[in-house]
């Protein structure tokens, strides 16, 4: 589980985070959503420690991150898996040599552990057979289910994921999630996803939060999405002149 | 203000740097790749720059010195004292400033806009550490002998001149390169170029390490990278040839 309480976040006097409380449950997808600039990476980095909040606490079940010395922080990354925006693969490794990397620095397993751990990590993303390729070789999808394989090669307990399917088309997009909700429920992780794509939202949004304006504006399940009265929400989710008909209707 | 902000980060950066590595056998592993990347890569230009410097510097000695009172093996006393006291250390460094601080700057410019620095971050790895160090070892131990690699083709080149261009008579080059020679030369010239190392690698490794935006910072700060590292050798020489040469 991991809960943040009361977060608070500037940059250059202007808050991006304001007063953002909320708790993420293990073996749920936990989204959070909003309008571009709305504060979400701003949140999601903040959990990850990529960005130090300016008050307010993150817990990890019963440790809190926020007080944790450098050393106990590095602890704890070894317990999470972040899955960025771009993947952020390692262009200079190839597709095996980056699910093996967090093998590398942390496990003590010989070479044939390592690689059984490796393969078995890329099977249960669906891209075998392509170890030996670069980065540069793979489609976005591709990138994608590998960046998840790395992210899991060391069981983590937590997820974070940065718009996972941005730049990919809706069906590859839908796969993408879906595998995501896959591992989160086998491994009973608690994954939180950064995503501003209604597809995401109504397919594995077991639980939603949606920020407004670096505010944590209404929080319910994919079902209530689309009743709610939040007019903030509505508008984010009935953008489209179609979708206003839709409701309408 | 704004020149303080850099070196205090310069330094906590440094500190991050050289702190404990995660593991040795990585730590070798990519020292290993640097020294490719850094130093093996960089032996083409060395070789091709010394070779046509140490025959421009003969011929163009051998012509302003045309005096009968004067030997003709002072021409080759002159290239190797030029050579060993200058040009392999200090002109070689600002050559690799150019190649290997716009290569480092560029590279780790584009992992940090990339992610790939925060995702090394967020899997509890020192970042500054996995990256910056096997770069600045790799530049420590390879640069020394590109600068011995420097000196031995560059007195090359002029005995090429010698022979091709009908310089001078090329037994008087040989005796003049060995006439006189102090050993300790050699020492001063591979101490310059072992600082001129540090230099290049950390700077280039912090304009890199902290870029902030897209492709055009990244090609900002690999031209700045390149700059504070030239002006940073210049200094360095200044100061390093006052103080050893005293």
């Amino acid at each position: 589980m991991i809960e943040v309480k009361n977060l608070f976040k500037s940059f250059d006097g202007e808050f991006v985070l304001n007063d953002v409380s909320a708790r993420f449950e293990p073996g749920k997808c936990n989204l959070i959503i909003g309008r571009s600039g709305s504060g979400k990476t701003v949140l999601l980095k903040s959990i990850a420690g990529l960005i130090e909040t300016d008050d307010g606490e993150i817990w990890y079940n019963d440790q809190n991150f926020s007080n944790m010395n450098a050393r106990a922080r590095q602890a704890l990354r070894q317990k999470m898996g972040v899955l960025f925006q771009g993947a952020a693969l390692f262009d200079s490794l190839t597709v095996e040599e980056n699910v093996l990397f967090p093998l590398d620095f942390f496990t003590e397993k010989g070479t044939s552990e390592k690689l059984d751990r490796a393969n078995f990590c890329l099977e249960r993303v669906r891209v075998s057979g392509s170890n030996k390729l670069y980065p540069g070789e793979l489609s976005g999808g591709m990138k994608k289910r590998v960046a998840i394989a790395r992210a899991i090669a060391l069981n983590p307990q937590y997820l974070l994921c940065d718009e996972p399917n941005s730049g990919l088309d809706p069906e590859t997009g839908i796969v993408i999630d879906n595998l995501i909700k896959e591992i989160t429920e086998e491994f009973q992780m608690t994954t939180i996803i950064n995503s501003h794509d209604m597809n995401s939202v109504l397919e594995i949004g077991d639980k939603v939060i949606f920020i407004y304006r670096g505010c944590k504006c209404w929080e319910g399940t994919r079902k209530e999405v689309l009743q709610t009265d939040n007019e903030a929400l509505n508008n984010f989710v009935f953008a489209t002149n179609m979708a206003k008909q839709i409701r309408k209707a | 203000m704004k020149l303080l902000i850099h070196i205090g980060s310069y330094f906590l950066l440094m500190k991050r740097t050289f702190s404990q590595p995660e593991k040795h056998a990585i730590l070798y592993r990519q020292t290993m790749r640097e020294i490719e990347k850094v130093g093996i890569n960089s032996f083409p230009i060395v070789v091709l720059i010394s070779l046509f410097v140490g025959a421009v510097i003969t011929i163009q000695t051998n012509f302003n010195i045309e005096n009968p009172l004067l030997p003709k093996y002072l021409v080759g006393v002159t290239v190797r004292d030029s050579l060993l006291l200058e040009f392999s250390s200090t002109m070689v460094a600002l050559i690799l400033a150019g190649k290997v601080g716009s290569s480092i700057a560029s590279e780790l410019g584009m992992m940090r806009i990339t992610e790939q620095i925060d995702a090394l971050d967020v899997m509890g790895i020192n970042s500054a550490s996995y990256l910056i160090l096997p770069r600045i070892i790799a530049a420590v131990l390879f640069f020394p002998i590109l600068c011995l690699l420097s000196i031995m083709v560059g007195l090359a080149g002029g005995y090429l001149a010698c022979i091709l261009a009908n310089v001078m008579p090329p037994g008087d080059y040989i005796y003049g390169i060995q006439y006189a020679f102090y050993p300790y030369y050699i020492w001063y010239a591979m101490t310059k170029t072992v600082f001129y190392a540090i230099i290049i690698t950390t700077v280039s490794s912090y304009y890199g390490y902290n870029v902030k935006g897209g492709a055009v910072e990244v090609g900002k700060s690999s031209t700045r990278a390149v700059v504070q590292s030239s002006i940073l050798i210049l200094l360095a020489n200044l100061i390093l040839t006052r103080t050893i040469l005293q």
